[in-house]
């Protein structure tokens, strides 16, 4: 039989929308307000019938568009509640404007996030498009591998949003997480419960005994302070993310950090990426370690705030390294990951790791083992200095070169 | 890369039930204490067009998430795919077929242009209309599947199916009774 890690857990068969709507379930919070529309997922869908059946007491605030919808967990959230959503694709980039007002109010609003990529053309398949262009609006975003990781991250993230005072999304891949029925073990509704814990925010609207202004204008007089806060509390936020993982350790067994280390510490080559193809990945690392190749992988599950002066340290003794985009910026440059992993290490003084940025699965093209394995092989040549090291993107699988 | 991984492929129609079984394939496979996955082809259904859906199986954690390419077992709900549907891909020569058709496993061998050995032949509709009434063949064909997979517990199986159904058609307890009916019938039909 299959083990549960947690002594009270229980091993079910469910997809990725189906275990993150049951911890949503089971964190039960005061307001969900949401807009299923496509490229939706059935977490909505699922939540709504658990308020039908009377199994959660949350309030479920109908609404005409994705922008209402996270307008309403943002007012929900300044009254007090704790506020969630979940949304994808061009929901988040209907989104767009308030995301940067629930950070900018510094309140801690949930989102269940389905990455699919953002029209046009119109796909709606996985790739990392959607929420890595809301990577600058100073919300915490967390990736998971599985359906494990998806149910296990929103859990922890309600208790990092509420103790940083920062909305939060924890995001899985579309289809590919979200369709897919696998194994997890989900926990006992008390025990989340008692993890998470009651939200008392320190000021909320509706005390009427302390009124307060909030979402004022804030000129050049105070606004650039109010931002400064704003990207202190998103480094601050590491060690509280930190501290959550501990506290879940303990609680549940399974452990997290900023990222996950695989046949890392010896490694000489290395891939980094987000999301569920690092299990891909793992078995091929696994593959090139019993042919004696010194293969390692790291996979970032804390992407906002970026581990900076960690992955710095953790990259310094790798030869060559390839950077896995599930995103392209557009930008003439690099794409996001890249960006931040090359900037990470270079201001911390680590110049030694080659480092090579990659693109893949664009709207859901396949990636697999036998393109995994040509990465390794570039990268092996590039350790041993027998090729140079590409300074442009390599569009992995793409027709048009 | 290593073969302890079962895959399997599922072609049928949409609204066939297609997904449906390999959901409930693996949600009963599970219980018999493997790991699995269940997944449909991704991208949007209309009613009739061709679907695929795909499984997982393994005594070990599966932590692959890429498409099945190479499925040792490929199932058949509706054999007019055979035509239109590229069926036999990536299956070499020891992935096995499962077809629900009224013809003879050489017959289909013939269509497919395949090895006889590797196509087993099952009436899934012929059963689901004695079991059900109802031209359903995804049930049966579950159980034309966990024969030929062979090592996984048919009682097991069975159990946790009608655990699932009572729960699913808790006002209509006859289409439980019908849907176990089809899915033994299936178990003991194929291969022989």
């Amino acid at each position: 039989m299959i083990e549960a890690v947690y002594s009270k857990g229980n091993i079910v068969a469910k997809t990725g929308n189906e275990v993150v709507a049951e911890a949503l379930r089971q964190i039960e919070p005061d307001v969900m307000a949401a807009y299923p529309i496509t490229p939706a997922t059935e977490i909505v869908q699922i939540f709504s019938q658990f308020v039908a059946d009377g199994v959660v007491k949350s309030e479920y605030v109908t609404v005409e568009s994705e922008h209402s919808a996270i307008s309403a967990a943002i007012a929900a959230s300044a009254a007090g509640a704790r506020a969630v959503t979940s949304t994808s694709s061009q929901g988040l980039c209907l989104m767009w404007e308030m995301l940067y007002i629930a950070s900018g109010l510094r309140l801690p609003v949930i989102m269940a996030e389905v990455n699919r990529a953002v029209s046009a053309p119109i796909n709606i398949n996985a790739d990392h498009s959607d929420t890595m262009g809301a990577r600058d609006a100073g919300w915490i975003q967390m990736y998971s591998e599985n359906s494990q990781e998806a149910y296990d991250n929103i859990i922890q993230l309600t208790k990092i949003a509420e103790k940083a005072r920062l909305p939060a999304l924890a995001a899985m891949d579309g289809f590919i997480t979200s369709h897919c029925m696998e194994v997890v073990e989900t926990y006992p509704d008390a025990d989340v419960k008692a993890f998470v814990g009651e939200y008392n925010p320190e000021r909320y609207l509706l005390d009427v005994k302390r009124p307060y202004t909030l979402g004022s204008i804030d000129l050049q007089d105070y606004y650039f302070e109010h931002r400064y806060q704003l990207a202190q509390a998103m480094i601050d936020a590491r060690s509280i993310i930190l501290d959550v993982a501990k506290e879940f350790k303990e609680a549940f067994g399974r452990e997290y950090g900023f990222y996950e280390k695989y046949m890392f510490d010896d490694a000489e080559i290395a891939m980094i990426i987000i999301g569920s193809s690092a299990g891909d990945v793992k078995v091929v690392v696994k593959e090139l370690r019993k042919k004696g190749i010194k293969a390692g992988l790291l996979k970032i599950r804390v992407y906002r705030p970026f581990p900076t002066e960690q992955i710095a340290r953790d990259l310094a003794h790798v030869k060559a390294i390839a950077v896995m985009d599930r995103s392209d910026s557009c930008s003439g440059a690099f794409p996001p990951i890249y960006s931040d992993v090359v900037a990470s290490i270079y201001s911390a003084g680590v110049l030694s790791p080659k480092v090579l940025s990659y693109v893949y699965g664009i709207g859901g093209r396949e990636f697999c083992d036998e393109q995994i394995v040509k990465v390794y092989e570039t990268l092996g040549k590039v350790a041993s200095g027998l090729e140079k090291p590409s300074n442009i993107i390599e569009y992995m699988n793409v027709r048009i070169k | 890369m290593s073969k302890k991984v079962i895959e399997v492929r599922w072609h049928g129609r949409g609204g066939q039930g297609a997904k449906t079984a390999a959901l409930l394939f693996a949600e009963t496979v599970m219980a018999t204490g493997m790991y699995v996955q269940a997944f449909p082809e991704y991208g949007p259904e209309r009613m009739g067009a061709p679907v695929q859906s795909f499984n997982r199986v393994s005594e070990d954690p599966i932590t692959v998430h890429s498409g099945i390419r190479n499925p040792n077992y490929v199932v058949i709900l509706d054999s007019s795919l055979m035509k239109s549907v590229p069926v036999t891909d990536g299956i070499g020569k020891s992935g096995k077929i499962i077809v629900n058709t009224s013809l003879s496993t050489s017959e289909i061998a013939k269509k497919l242009d395949t090895d006889v050995n590797q196509i087993y032949a099952v009436n899934a509709s012929r059963i689901a209309l004695k079991t059900m009434g109802k031209d359903i063949p995804n049930t049966p064909m579950l159980g034309a599947l966990v024969k030929l997979i062979g090592t996984l517990d048919i009682n097991g199986v069975l159990e946790n199916i009608k655990t699932k159904l009572k729960v699913k058609f808790r006002h209509k307890p006859g289409v439980v009774e019908g849907n176990l009916a089809s899915i033994k019938m299936a178990f003991d039909e194929v291969g022989n």
